[in-house]
């Protein structure tokens, strides 16, 4: 007679991520930035309460791999649009999820709004410091001297203006409860992201105001380098325009060590 | 239960009417001539446990009101002529995702800032669709505040049973002046029809997404587009509304609507005395455009006269739908001056002379 094993589950796909295959190229942050959303929904209960918004950009889709309501917003307007859901369903939760272009050029002066109301909604901003989706333009936080198709010899503040730096700009505004910006550049730093998002997912059901995680994330196709060499332009040189940690904290949670 | 008879300007009987008709949502940015309609709504929606929001833009507001809408509320904004050209963008992503809303247009004069008094110079960009995409939102006319009540509760049902935006197309005079009116009873929003699509997470069901884009290699933003055009020619078969007033023996119909048909109402009465037999042709909704009762009256009346507060946008879809049957004249005033009866009255006698003195004949 064989003895009964009993298994316990360690490690799977989140309830909140469909088995889609998705469309991002290898090595993209999207992969593992949509992972840690669903991971930290999951683990908080709230996957069938959630209400998401995908920006325009390479995340599009996002809905067709998450496995949770979603609703497409014209590009920019993701926090307008979430402000319109939140209203109406209050006791739901509601996510922007937004790219550089759609976060912090088309969509700025609704993101400063909607942060300065002090709705309650939590934004994941995707910062790769490029437009990927449409070929590899300059993103409002393409850095000094990075290359892109329409900054070709790398952005020059003369000619294209300087990187914006738009968490810290936010951080200002007295809705905003808390601000981290993370990198998924390694292991470890993907673990803080995941703690990042799970404290900003806090305070939307604490109801203490706007929410933001920055996740400076790798475009291997367009910074044109292998998977590899983008995690590591990340951690050495993208932060150096972006220093990683905590931008704003008004939580007054404790942090686990 | 109706309201008692109450003494409303125009703005104020929209923002009423709305509230009646179970619109729990309001988004919006100051722009005259409407800024009465936003104001008396933040103060209103509080009694009512609704939500006004002050967008920090037009763009912004037209998108709370998408929001608000795939969440399931009865949701509108407001705006005027410029205003509403910012707006065009959400329009266009609500018609693609077919979502419900109810959109204001007090309109004025234009193009670009134009100047704040009344003008109907937007009729091409209402009915055509407005913003990019092939798509239509029905635009109903009102000519006082009566109907602009009734209207209201008209555009949140039509919104919401074709789940289509619906444009309220009025202008600054209509938004100002004050007449007496009786309120609808009040909706009770448990009454309404669920929205079995809305959004309000997926707990007890697949997860679902409401969505514009359709990048398939299998046609599928082509089918979307018939799938939108079979609902456009339902409401074309279905939701024409128009009113004619003394066209049975009429030698000359004018064809008019909102603050345009008013004072063509009173020129016509006033020419009544002078033995002039003058009917009114009066499009309710704009589009779509009650082509054919237009096109069957024009086979009893030799000549048709178009009033417009533009210099000449509505008198096309006159033409689509009167072709040679009758001789078409046109006279037209831009934004920014409010017309007498009397000029009215001198284009009517004007076109039936056919002298050409005031306005003038359309060459179909």
């Amino acid at each position: 007679m064989s003895e009964q094993v009993e298994y316990i589950k360690v490690f799977g796909r989140p309830e909140s991520l469909k088995e889609t295959p998705t469309h991002y190229c290898p090595g993209c942050g999207h992969s593992v930035a949509h992972r840690l959303v669903a991971e930290c929904l999951d683990e908080l209960g709230l996957r069938g309460k959630t209400i998401g918004v995908p920006p325009v950009g390479c995340a599009v889709l996002a809905y067709n791999y998450f496995n949770f309501d979603m609703v497409e917003a014209p590009h920019g307007r993701a926090l307008a649009v979430a402000t319109g859901i939140k209203r109406v369903h209050p006791d739901k939760f509601v996510l922007t999820y937004q790219g550089d272009g759609d976060l912090a050029a088309i969509g700025t002066t609704e993101t400063i709004h909607a942060a300065n109301r002090g709705e309650r909604i939590s934004t994941i901003f995707i910062n790769n410091a490029i437009y990927g989706m449409t070929g590899g333009q300059m993103a409002p936080t393409t850095v000094l001297g990075q290359n892109a198709t329409t900054a070709p010899g790398g952005r020059d503040p003369r000619l294209h203006g300087r990187p914006i730096d738009i968490s810290r700009m936010l951080a200002v505004s007295d809705g905003v409860v808390y601000a981290e910006r993370c990198a998924i550049s390694s292991f470890k730093e993907i673990r803080k992201a995941k703690k990042a998002i799970k404290k900003a997912f806090r305070c939307q059901l604490d109801d203490l105001g706007f929410s933001l995680v920055e996740l400076l994330s790798p475009c291997p196709t367009n910074w044109k380098m292998t998977p590899k060499a983008a995690w590591d332009w990340v951690a050495k040189e993208m932060v150096k325009t972006y220093p990683l940690g905590v931008i704003k904290d008004l939580t007054g949670y404790e942090d686990k060590k | 239960m109706p309201s008692e008879k109450m003494l409303m300007n125009g703005s104020h009987t929209v923002g009423e009417a709305a509230v009646r008709a179970g619109c729990r949502y309001y988004f919006g940015y100051p722009i005259t001539p409407q800024n009465e309609l936003p104001e008396y709504l933040s103060a209103r929606m509080q009694d009512v446990g609704g939500t006004f929001i002050q967008g920090e833009s037009e763009i912004a507001s037209i998108n709370m009101v998408l929001g608000a809408s795939v969440a399931g509320g009865r949701a509108m904004t407001s705006s005027s002529s410029p205003g509403i050209s910012l707006k065009q963008e959400g329009i266009s992503y609500m018609a693609g995702m077919e979502l419900p809303g109810v959109i204001i247009n007090m309109m004025r004069g234009g193009p670009g800032l134009g100047n704040i008094a009344p003008s109907a110079a937007d009729y091409f960009q209402a009915t055509r669709g407005g913003g990019h995409g092939d798509y239509r939102t029905p635009v109903l006319a009102p000519a006082g505040c009566q109907e602009l009540a009734d209207l209201t509760f008209l555009a949140f049902d039509l919104a919401d049973k074709y789940r289509n935006p619906v444009m309220l197309l009025g202008d600054g005079l209509m938004g100002q002046v004050m007449e007496p009116v009786v309120f609808p009873d009040f909706i009770d929003l448990k009454d309404l029809p669920r929205k079995e699509w809305a959004l309000h997470g997926c707990e007890g069901r697949e997860a679902r997404a409401v969505y514009s884009m359709f990048l398939g290699q299998q046609g599928e933003l082509y089918y979307h587009n018939l799938h939108l055009q079979e609902k456009y020619d339902r409401i074309t078969a279905e939701e024409q509304r128009w009113e004619t007033k003394r066209t049975d023996d009429a030698e000359i119909v004018v064809v008019a609507y909102g603050t345009a048909a008013r004072i063509a109402d009173t020129a016509i009465e006033e020419l009544e005395a002078e033995g002039i037999r003058a009917g009114l042709f009066r499009p309710i909704t704009l589009w779509p455009f009650p082509l054919p009762a237009l096109r069957k009256l024009s086979q009893h009346v030799a000549k048709i006269a178009v009033f417009e507060l533009s210099l000449g946008q509505m008198v096309e879809d006159v033409v689509l739908s009167v072709g040679e049957r009758a001789e078409i004249y046109f006279h037209g005033l831009p934004g920014g001056i409010i017309p007498t009866p009397a000029q009215v009255a001198a284009f009517i006698r004007s076109a039936l002379k056919g002298d050409g003195t005031v306005g003038r004949r359309i060459d179909v």
